[in-house]
């Protein structure tokens, strides 16, 4: 790092000390980058390195095996890693056209006023703690649930043959269906956001032209605005997928905790990765129970990791989209 | 004339199905917040602030909770700001464009969003594991590590949007770079990245998950923080799945202050980020 | 500003010159035509006739209204909630500014292009079609003719026939504005505005945009706006000086660039101003 160019009069000393200074300032911050980048590699290793006696002892079959029972350390991954996915997918079934709509209304639709307000809502609303949903989705809507919805689907959804066995059984308000209402909730904030900011990047002149030929603002939406924004869209998707598949308390409040799963009904009650997580972890008694709970705890990690990349790897390809036209 | 109607039903039909979706959207964000606000109001009383949190069936408060939280959101921010911030400079000022910058940024944004309870499992593994006992300590640092990205990634967006011209200005003084970067460019950034700041602190006030296996809770009051250490969300989970309704009505009280602190710190960000910008 | 004098700012009613003998019949007329952005009156007392299958040209300094202008006659301000016309603005008789005007089928009517390539995000064939199919059904084959024609009309056909399918991103910047006239010629609007459609291009592509226009005005009533004074004088038979909002001087274009009645339009195309 020695740097010689001393001007005549320079003060060699005070050179070094800033030479010295800048030397330690970009190494420290340099330093701490890294260990940024170690913290993902600390976060795999460990998990792996905690779940290795789950590893070595069920193997690969641990992800479709589905006997969970800890007296007798026997286990299997199958019901939490169902949960996790299945209130993940129901969650992006309704949230993804209710945040498309939102979108909609926010970029095309809304009066000057109320777009900012309502934008602001959407992102504060966000920024709401998961433990309230989870709260309010056991003790306020899960009894309302059961009640009315559940009866009203069964009676109409669970007659279509095939589809219908989703949605039979004991209305108890909690199981698969109610958590991922509840996630639905949650994330809809997220992606509406996403969206919004996505559709926004359209340019202006973009949408005038297809006004221009005479298009419906849905025609604009829907044939230009939609394909155009296609990668941040889904991007925002995953970024919600990946929300919800590792929520942890909106979840855990609603969705039963039962560790059998023998119905397909959604109505049933289940467990996600991430409550079987919060409910046993601390009362796991043998090291193989604790064991197979971090291996489900990687299993999550990497699902989340994959869609989570994949989201980022959207986005950044529409940023860069976006660099190349301006 | 046929295509023209069909095209201007459809349109009605679907602006008017995207009005429903907002409709939709807000019915429920309302509803859930009328619900905590007035189920939390009803709740709120003094004993809450001045008494532990109670054994089933008796009389009791949130006070060991409220500290407990204040306390590990509070270390937790302590060291997890200025990490983030040195790591943030790193990445704007020096190494954007080489192969660590990119990567640690990328892998930022994935820490960003990775799942809070695998964050707790991890300082289990590494912390609690090897010293046997769960600890308040443990807790600060789960909820640490989810301070850092946030605070990372505001710092880096935030000097990148200092204009070069303003850096250029002090180099053009003979300033050494490291001078340039604390002395000026961190000071022209400072709004945005207290406002990330907050926001973090906002973040991690109600984040559950990662406490469970670090700092569990306690029932009574401790400031060790080699003890485990009662939070308001983990005592609103023990009470709110109880079967008490005593219980149950102070896990409103407690979402309650959470939801508005939350709220408060977010809006308090907001308001700090758009008077400097 | 040297030689324009306070009192010719400030004149307000336009006087119109003799429409000249070869002109058949106003397309788009507008009386007494004002424009808001917000409070922010933009136009003036607007009185015009943009003459068919003819090429008028608006020009004037930066920030004149001409745009604004371009942009009342298919209605686009209607995006822009705090915008709003006043006045009479008619096409082919018919009051362009009434509410119950289907707006799309206005814009179908009157197409417009760009200052900058906007083509849409799909093959060059759906760009074409993406318009037609709003406004018609049409079977496969007579699609692909129609589009075949629009691509022709707008000399873009035989760059562009081998590869129909590949995304309308993907040609030069020349190409794309040829592929967005194309796009606006293929629903057979009557009045295309072209709002400056060469100021993002290259001298030969411009050259070549110079060229289409002058064959679309044999069926197309065309506006232009243009920065460019020498263009203006090249491609069109009518042109309009604004300034300041208002219609300074409306007339044949080799009469307003030989022989400018008022002083103000002088100093600007002779370039001691703007």
């Amino acid at each position: 790092m020695a740097d010689s160019r001393t001007k005549p009069n320079s003060n060699l000393g005070a050179n070094l000390g800033a030479n010295l200074g800048e030397w330690i300032f970009h190494n420290v911050t340099r330093l701490f980058a890294l260990l940024t980048l170690l913290l993902l590699a600390g976060i795999i290793a460990s998990l792996v390195y905690g779940a290795l006696p789950s590893l070595a002892k069920f193997g690969p079959s641990f992800l479709w095996s589905s006997g969970w029972n800890p007296p007798m350390e026997e286990f299997g991954g199958l019901v939490p890693i169902y949960g996790t996915l299945v209130t993940s997918l129901i969650a992006l079934a309704i949230a993804v056209p209710v945040s498309f709509g939102i979108a909609l209304f926010l970029t095309e639709l809304s009066p000057a006023w109320l777009r900012r307000p309502l934008g602001v809502a959407i992102e504060l609303l966000a920024g709401i703690p998961s433990i309230v949903y989870g709260m309010w989705g056991l003790l306020v809507f899960a009894p309302l649930f059961g009640q009315y919805i559940q009866p009203f689907l069964a009676a109409t959804l669970g007659r279509i043959p095939f589809l219908g066995q989703l949605f039979q059984g004991a209305p108890m308000g909690i199981g698969l269906l109610s958590a991922g209402v509840i996630l639905s909730i949650m994330i809809i904030p997220f992606i509406a956001s996403v969206m919004r900011d996505v559709f926004e990047v359209t340019p202006a002149i973009l949408k005038e032209s297809a006004y221009a030929v005479g298009a419906t603002t849905w025609e604009v939406v829907w044939n230009v605005v939609l394909p155009f924004t296609r990668v941040g869209v889904i991007g925002g998707i995953m970024l919600g997928l990946g929300r919800a598949l590792g929520e942890t308390m909106a979840v855990t409040f609603v969705i039963g905790n039962s560790d059998q799963l023998d119905t397909s009904s959604l109505f049933a009650a289940g467990n996600s990765i991430a409550s079987a997580l919060a409910n046993e972890f601390t009362e796991a008694v043998s090291p193989m129970h604790t064991s197979a709970l971090i291996e489900l705890g990687l299993v999550l990690f990497l699902i989340t990791f994959t869609v989570l990349v994949f989201s980022k790897l959207l986005l950044m390809q529409l940023a860069r989209q976006q660099g190349k036209k301006t | 004339m046929d295509l023209r109607l069909r095209r201007k039903l459809t349109n009605i039909v679907a602006l008017f199905l995207s009005m429903l979706a907002v409709a939709f959207g807000l019915f429920w964000l309302f509803w859930i917040l009328i619900d905590v606000f007035k189920l939390g109001v009803n709740a709120i009383q003094l004993s809450l602030f001045t008494q532990m949190t109670p054994p089933p069936g008796s009389e009791g408060g949130l006070l060991n909770a409220i500290v407990g939280s204040l306390v590990q959101v509070g270390l937790a921010t302590l060291i997890g700001t200025p990490f983030g911030v040195l790591a943030g400079v790193y990445l704007a000022e020096y190494g954007g464009h080489t192969w660590l910058g990119k990567t640690t940024l990328f892998i930022n944004d994935i820490l960003l969003s990775a799942p809070s309870i695998v964050v707790g499992l991890f300082v289990y593994a590494v912390y609690v594991a090897q010293v046997g006992h769960f600890s308040a300590f443990a807790g600060v640092l789960a909820l640490a590590l989810l301070v850092i990205p946030v605070v990372i990634r505001t710092t880096e967006n935030m000097l990148v949007l200092v204009p070069d011209s303003l850096r250029e200005a002090v180099f053009a003084l003979g300033t050494p770079k490291w001078k340039v970067i604390t002395r000026v460019t961190l000071r022209a950034s400072m709004a945005g990245i207290v406002t990330g700041i907050l926001l973090a602190v906002a973040r991690v006030s109600g984040e559950t998950a990662p406490l469970l296996f670090t700092a569990l809770s306690n029932q009574f009051w401790t400031l060790d923080l080699d003890k485990p250490m009662a939070t308001l969300p983990v005592t609103i989970f023990k009470f709110a799945m109880s079967p008490f309704a005593d219980w149950q009505r102070m896990a409103w009280a407690g979402v309650f202050l959470i939801t508005l602190g939350v709220l408060g710190l977010n809006i308090l960000a907001r308001i700090l980020f758009r008077q400097k910008h | 500003m040297p030689g324009l004098s306070k009192s010719e700012l400030r004149m307000t009613d336009t006087t119109l010159q003799e429409p000249p003998a070869t002109a058949l019949s106003p397309q788009i007329t507008f009386r007494d035509f004002n424009f808001y952005y917000g409070k922010y009156h933009a136009l003036k007392n607007v009185n015009l006739d943009i003459y068919r299958t003819h090429v008028t040209a608006f020009i004037g300094p930066s920030g004149c209204g001409k745009s604004t202008l371009l942009r009342t006659m298919n209605r686009m301000y209607d995006l822009y909630p705090d915008q709003r016309a006043v006045g009479e603005l008619r096409l082919d008789g018919m009051d362009i500014l009434d509410k119950s005007v289907d707006i799309n089928h206005l814009r179908a009517r009157v197409g417009m292009v760009f200052q900058k390539p906007t083509p849409f995000p799909m093959s060059i064939y759906d760009n074409i079609a993406f318009g037609i199919n709003l406004q018609e059904r049409l079977s496969r084959s007579d699609m692909d003719d129609r589009v075949e024609w629009a691509l022709k009309k707008a000399a873009l056909w035989d760059e562009v026939k081998a590869i129909l399918n590949q995304s309308g991103m993907s040609l030069s910047g020349g190409q794309q504005q040829r592929l967005c006239i194309a796009r606006g010629i293929a629903v057979k609007p009557e009045v295309l505005l072209l709002d400056e459609p060469t100021s993002a291009l290259d001298p030969i592509s411009t050259m070549r945009i110079e060229e289409l226009i002058a064959e679309l005005k044999e069926e197309f009533t065309i506006v232009i706006v243009t920065h460019n004074m020498q263009q203006a004088a090249r491609i069109s038979d009518y042109t309009a000086y604004m300034y300041l909002g208002e219609l300074v001087e409306f007339g044949v274009t080799d009469q307003i660039f030989i022989k400018p009645q008022k002083k103000q339009t002088e100093d600007y195309i002779t370039g001691r101003f703007g």
